[in-house]
């Protein structure tokens, strides 16, 4: 009941805040506008750039995670299931969820960045390369250890006959164990996209902090966290209501990512 | 505090932006700020606001480039670097420059605060007076919509990238950079001289004819030692400090802490964090501005003598 009417009030003062802009630009075009112009004489906020920085930003970083986070899943849901190894394999994977995430904005910052430079990239390693790289290793755990959990769920049984018929392990996972497995693990992943779309202080120290579109991966952006950890210290008036507005879009974006993956794994369970 | 028992001040670094919110609410006994109220925040307010200058500082340009530990600038070319026009470290207005450096074949990182901030605000308040392409292009705020480069929150943010990226140039408060001596770069004065950026040479942008009010821009100051992006740091108070339940007593407290901080003791402890100390015309100045200051009529400080 309190964690409903604290949700109710933070919806509420999120609204009622983001008034003023939605007011003055229309909730659409605020939406659809590039335009980020914080100087009096022409002030004008848009959200898409960081709209799409924080897309860019959070679907890359969910693609470079899957190759990773999916082995950890069949090593521990399928090949290793309830052994030792599999158990030590997963508190270290539990243990990079544990890390608080300006750890690892230093060490994308100290260690992954010069590397970038290095590979050319661009030039001084900052943009969406750099915070998607690192967003990809902050949501290993969260994809890997949901769809472990739904791989070790698939019925025995199910299996069984599949090896009673001759089918080789890869056959198995392939056939059996993913099919019926698939929409939780998918749903696994929706979970790690939307715990991307929100970080904050990691993508804010790597990004770059341009408010402006990103012209593909290499370029600097902006993600909707960020931009507000950024500006809203010494933003006031329309500016710090833009923020808002930006912060009640990405509220909005983050419920209907979980209530998707609720959606799914809830066909999963009445399989 | 040694010459204030008994007072204890809680600063707040929640940025100027919020200082100006704060003391428009009543809610805290001054706000500080690197820029004095443009006329919405002075119509915003409840009542006159005294701008008391309590030390100085500058900005500057701090770079990170092997081999190269002395580089002269123009706001001309800082302009232009910020405007994405000179994109190379061997460009050939930087290297008429400085002919005697060897500037390598690598590309300019500018870096800029991503946070409203008192130092863009006067950054582009130095490259508006000296650039007019400039002006026409970005003008001057506390935010600005920059076409190149990368930015950072704090000068912390802006610094910690200039020192990790070779080939970066980033602007900085000066006191931050003093106390982290971080090369800076030497800047063309009004007077045509390039003027390294020292505690001395910021002090003397304020050797020139001040108002009254003390609401004075030094930045390009015509002083032939001066820096030449060097300002005051003001504290702003009500100069009526009668307001909501404010007692006496409170008001003569912040006289008290004002008097101490333009005294030659507390302007020895700015020169310690590298805050140059105000030059003896501004204290005259600030001094009687102090003095203006009144609780619903009734003067706070005794024209003779100081608290301490």
């Amino acid at each position: 009941m309190i964690i409903l009417l604290l949700t109710a009030g933070i919806v509420y003062a999120l609204v009622s805040r983001s008034a003023v802009a939605f007011r003055e630009y229309g909730i659409w075009n605020f939406i659809v506008n590039p335009e980020w112009d914080p100087r009096p004489a022409t002030e004008e906020y848009g959200a898409m750039s960081f709209i799409l920085g924080t897309l860019y930003t959070a679907f890359f970083a969910l693609f470079l995670c899957v190759p990773f986070s999916f082995a950890v899943a069949l090593f521990n849901g399928e090949y290793f299931r309830g052994t030792k190894i599999s158990s030590a394999v997963r508190s270290v994977v539990d243990l990079l969820a544990g890390i608080p995430s300006i750890v690892y904005g230093l060490w994308g910052f100290y260690t992954i960045r010069p590397l970038i430079i290095d590979s050319g990239i661009n030039a001084q390693g900052f943009g969406i390369f750099l915070s998607s790289v690192v967003l990809a290793i902050m949501i290993i755990p969260y994809a890997s250890s949901l769809s472990a959990e739904f791989l070790s769920m698939v019925p025995n049984n199910l299996k069984e006959g599949a090896y009673s018929l001759g089918a080789t392990r890869i056959e198995v996972i392939r056939h059996i164990s993913i099919p019926s497995s698939i929409s939780g693990i998918v749903a696994s992943y929706i979970l790690a996209l939307g715990r991307a779309l929100g970080e904050t202080m990691a993508v804010t120290m790597l990004i770059g902090n341009t408010d402006r579109i990103p012209q593909g991966l290499r370029d600097t952006g902006n993600t909707m966290a960020s931009v507000i950890a950024n500006q809203f210290g010494e933003a006031d008036g329309l500016k710090l209501s833009s923020l808002i507005a930006i912060g009640l879009l990405l509220f909005i974006i983050t419920a209907i990512i979980n209530m998707i993956a609720k959606l799914i794994m809830k066909r999963v369970s009445r399989l | 505090m040694s010459a204030n028992p008994g007072t204890t001040v809680n600063y707040g670094a929640i940025g100027s932006g919020g200082g100006i919110r704060s003391l428009r609410d009543h809610s805290v006994d001054f706000g500080a700020s690197d820029a004095f109220l443009n006329e919405s925040e002075t119509e915003s307010m409840r009542s006159e606001v005294l701008h008391i200058p309590t030390c100085m500082g500058g900005v500057v340009m701090v770079y990170i480039l092997e081999g190269v530990d002395s580089l002269r600038l123009t706001g001309q070319i800082i302009s232009d670097i910020y405007l994405g026009k000179i994109r190379k470290w061997n460009d050939p207005g930087l290297k008429a420059l400085n002919p005697t450096v060897a500037l390598p074949d690598l590309e300019i990182t500018p870096v800029y605060r991503s946070d409203g901030s008192g130092t863009t605000y006067n950054f582009s308040e130095y490259l508006s007076r000296v650039s007019p392409e400039w002006t026409r292009v970005m003008g001057k705020g506390k935010s600005l919509k920059w076409p190149a480069g990368i930015a950072a929150k704090g000068n912390p943010g802006v610094a910690g990238i200039v020192q990790q990226t070779e080939g970066a140039i980033g602007y900085i408060g000066s006191e931050y950079a003093l106390s982290l001596r971080l090369p800076t770069a030497k800047l063309k004065n009004k007077a045509g001289n390039f003027v390294d950026a020292t505690l001395k040479t910021i002090s003397a942008a304020a050797n020139i004819e001040l108002p009254n009010d003390m609401r004075a821009t030094i930045i390009d100051s015509e002083d032939p030692d001066a820096y030449p992006v060097s300002i005051f740091t003001w504290i702003l108070v009500y100069k009526d400090q009668q307001y909501k339940n404010r007692s006496m007593e409170d008001a003569q407290e912040l006289v008290r802490l004002l008097e101490y901080i333009i005294s030659p003791l507390g302007q020895a402890v700015a020169a310690k964090i590298n805050y140059a100390p105000l030059s003896e015309q501004a204290v005259g100045k600030t001094r009687r501005l102090i003095e203006s200051m009144h609780y619903g009529g009734t003067v706070l400080v005794s024209t003779t003598g100081s608290a301490q």
